[in-house]
């Protein structure tokens, strides 16, 4: 069988100095499948999202027990380059946070860190990862203007096809669409079908009728535990356990 | 993924920079223990009860530098007393009351400008303006009127800044119990923006301790001990950065210079100390 | 109802007359720091015009000869604009890269506890008196210069150059650190998700976010090198040469200072013209200053 499960968390736990956030962790997520992560603020999706691609170790006072495997390599062993991981594993944040810089360079930054591309070859890659993200027709005629002067639904596509432009395998998104209106919104979840048929993509999300509209599977985390995970139409046809059923219910969160 | 990966030159690049950045800390860290040390090393052993309570004696062949102690005191209580009425005094104008946009602007170039300004200009100032326009001698009057003109833009700015820092809501609550603009600023304002005035008026007595420039041609470099306060006045006296100047370069006393540079480092240090304890304890009443 | 509203007017006749005193005082202060420019800036141009036109505002400023004594005088102050200049330029380039990496490791690299102890450090260096800058300079580095270049004085241009750059650090190191800290942690996060060094992420995204406050810095520290005249006049020599870097030279700063105290007349009218010119070049570096500032605000 083809690997299935891309990354495994196994008894994954972490503590902020004296605080637990994450109770001993057992999610697998398959490939080339979209997984939603949801609960209540501060049940810890966020942070457990952040340990995909050790975001966590920006972080002072954070402590991780437990192991996180990507293709059956443990990341957290003392050998592992971070920023090769990193490149594997791409992330797009809760606020689009594009560098202030024009457009193209911010699609070029990340090609220009790991490889030697010519200028053909780097206009190439950065029109593919525009196109990708659904944001090339927008912007191809203004590309070497401020990142920071398109609207905060293109914003957050330009971060899609940043993250894009180092060929990850991997896409985590912290919530990408909280920032944004619901055309935007709209937009983006569109884009992440897509996405899908060449990426695994692992999304955070406080709305939860957009984790049962876009994702494949989804995994319930409640202050700290992981109380439940399966294929989305099972846990919002069937939850199997009472919290999650009150969770999705809307009975509270 | 394994360590190896990361390419050799992105590892170089980034171990040749990290490498800079400390070794400029080093640089940085390095100087100021390295000037401290050596100054205090060279200087303390030359500072004795004598040399602090006594005037130069030319018949004993001795050197002191009381009067040269009271000189700077002298010369920063009355600059304090022009400036601070002055700079406070502007500041709450800038803050509170002017309702003129372009007016506000006018001043705080005005301000930025002064700040800019290097300290020989306002030796040219004073000499010309005070010493050969208003007449007076070369003496302390005419180095604190120099003073006072150069260290009005610090005041200004620092009282603006801690005047800025009270929030509106205390205005508004004083002026909903009917309080009038004047009585609001006495009662509300100032307390409550004192930390960051004093600290500004440190930092002012700070240059004014360091300056030397300014004061070598309008205070000049007097050395007789002039304890009453209304003759010194007039008198030419030398401040003590002014002294490090004179018998660093006219006398070649080294030891004597080392002596003055301990102490001026003495009092910087006391002066940064003074910033951090008001800091604190003056924070929010 | 009467003796109360008649209590009630004059309390508010002395109120008002309280009111609009205070007002009108402390308009009258604000308006002091007004003309105290005002005055500077005149007093500058209406003394320091005279002696420029006697002697022709070229030949002042392109002469390259300095005699304002003796029977042949002659009035050119190229010497000291250059001798400014470079000084100014030397101190940039030894100063700005250590403050900059310094502002970096504290602001990026250093754990906040030693960043501090070293902050508080820079500060005191920022407050030690220019004196003790040139009387160290002149106990220490001169002779050093001398031995190492094998120079018959130490009291050099370079040494000039190497004593302003330690004193123009802490304002470069305090105001790019406050820059480098404003920049959002996002921008930073962003690069690491892409995986970027550390190194890779404070060059190519937080020193370019926070260029115009790092711009800000330099301008300020050339302001004070430019501006600074006790600390020069101890090492540089004081001689009116056009300037070379092993030789004694005379800044626009120090040619004042060295015949203030005695010039008179002409000679005298001459040092504000000097004066003048030192002004016009500080106004120029405030204007970029604010310049800089502006668009820093923008981004």
């Amino acid at each position: 069988m083809i690997e299935m499960n891309i990354i495994c968390a196994k008894k994954l736990c972490l503590y902020y100095r004296d605080f637990q956030a994450l109770k001993d962790i057992d999610l697998d997520v398959p490939a080339r499948e979209i997984t939603a992560l949801i609960g209540p603020s501060g049940c810890g999706k966020s942070t457990f999202l952040r340990t995909l691609n050790r975001m966590n170790d920006l972080i002072q006072g954070v402590k991780i027990t437990g192991e996180v495997t990507y293709h059956g390599e443990n990341i957290y062993a003392g050998q592992v380059d971070v920023t090769a991981l990193r490149k594997s594993i791409g992330m797009v944040f809760q606020k689009p946070n594009p560098f202030p810089m024009s457009i193209y360079d911010n699609v070029a930054y990340g090609p220009k860190l790991h490889d030697n591309l010519s200028k053909a070859e780097l206009n190439d890659l950065v029109e593919r990862s525009l196109r990708g993200a659904a944001l090339w027709d927008e912007v191809k005629d203004r590309l070497k203007k401020s990142a920071l002067s398109l609207s905060g639904g293109q914003q957050q596509r330009l971060c899609i096809a940043r993250a894009l432009s180092v060929s990850p395998d991997v896409l985590l998104m912290d919530e990408p669409t909280s920032a944004l209106d619901p055309a935007s919104t709209m937009k983006i979840e569109e884009l992440m079908g897509h996405l899908k048929q060449d990426y695994t993509v692992v999304i955070v999300t406080h709305n939860m009728q957009q984790a049962a509209r876009i994702s494949d599977r989804t995994a319930f985390f409640l202050t700290g535990d992981l109380v439940e995970s399966g294929k989305t139409d099972e846990i919002f046809s069937m939850p199997k356990d009472k919290r999650t059923e009150d969770y999705i219910t809307g009975r509270f969160g | 993924m394994k360590n190896g990966r990361l390419p050799l030159k992105r590892r170089a690049y980034s171990g040749f920079l990290m490498g800079l950045i400390g070794l400029s800390a080093a640089i940085a860290v390095g100087l100021i223990v390295g000037l401290i040390g050596y100054v205090f090393y060279r200087g303390l052993g030359h500072i004795s009860w004598e040399f602090l309570s006594t005037a130069r004696s030319a018949l004993r062949g001795t050197i002191g530098i009381l009067p040269n102690i009271l000189f700077t005191l002298f010369l920063i209580i009355t600059t304090l007393a022009i400036v601070l009425p002055i700079g406070i005094g502007a500041a709450i104008y800038l803050n509170e009351y002017a309702t003129s946009r372009r007016l506000v602007r006018i001043i705080e170039f005005a301000t930025e400008t002064l700040a800019g300004i290097p300290s020989i200009i306002y030796a040219l100032v004073g000499v010309l303006l005070f010493i050969q326009g208003l007449g007076l001698r070369v003496s302390i009057l005419a180095g604190a009127l120099t003073l006072s003109i150069l260290s009005l833009p610090t005041i200004v700015r620092t009282t603006q800044e801690a005047l800025r820092t009270v929030p509106v809501s205390y205005r508004e609550g004083a002026f909903a119990l009917g309080a009038t603009k004047w009585y609001m600023i006495r009662t509300i304002i100032l307390p409550s923006s004192l930390d960051g005035i004093v600290t500004g008026v440190i930092l002012a007595v700070g240059r004014m301790v360091g300056e030397s420039a300014a004061l070598l041609f309008t205070a000049g470099t007097g050395y007789f001990l002039v304890t009453n306060y209304f003759e010194a006045l007039h008198a030419s006296g030398g401040t003590l950065s002014v002294m490090l100047f004179v018998y660093a370069t006219e006398h070649g006393n080294f030891d004597v210079s080392f002596a003055i540079a301990s102490i001026l480092i003495f009092i910087v240090l006391l002066l940064n100390f003074g910033v951090k304890l008001v800091k604190r304890k003056l924070r929010r009443i | 109802m009467r003796p109360y509203n008649a209590f009630l007017g004059v309390h508010m006749k002395t109120k008002n007359i309280v009111e609009k005193t205070m007002q009108a005082v402390f308009f009258a202060l604000g308006m002091v720091t007004i003309i105290a420019v005002a005055t500077i800036s005149a007093f500058l141009i209406i003394n320091g015009i005279p002696a420029i036109r006697e002697i022709g505002l070229w030949a002042f400023l392109s002469g390259q000869e300095w005699r304002s004594t003796g029977a042949n005088p002659a009035f050119g102050i190229l010497p000291f604009i250059l001798t400014s200049i470079y000084s100014t330029i030397g101190a940039i380039l030894i100063g700005v890269p250590i403050g900059l990496m310094t502002a970096i490791f504290l602001a990026k690299v250093a754990n906040p506890r030693l960043a501090a102890v070293v902050n508080t450090a820079v500060e005191l260096l920022a407050g030690i008196p220019s004196v003790v800058y040139g009387f160290v300079g002149m106990i220490v580095l001169v002779p050093l210069v001398q031995r190492t270049f094998a120079l018959a004085s130490g009291a050099i241009l370079l040494s000039a150059i190497l004593v302003l750059s330690v004193m123009i650090l802490p304002g470069i190191i305090s105001v790019s650190r406050t820059a480098l800290a404003a920049v959002p942690r996002e921008y930073e996060e962003a690069s690491f998700a892409l995986g970027a060094t550390k190194t890779e992420t404070i060059f190519k995204v937080s020193v370019p976010a926070a260029k115009s406050g790092i711009a800000a810095g330099v301008v300020l520290g050339i302001g004070r090198a430019i501006g600074e005249v006790m600390a020069v006049l101890m090492v540089m020599g004081n001689v009116p040469n056009m300037p070379n870097l092993f030789e004694p030279a005379r800044s626009l700063t120090t040619a004042i200072a060295m015949e203030l105290s005695y010039a008179t007349g002409f000679q005298r009218q001459t040092l504000l013209s000097i004066g003048l010119v030192l002004f016009c070049f500080i106004m120029m570096i405030n204007l970029i200053l604010n310049f800089a500032l502006k668009r820093g605000y923008k981004a």
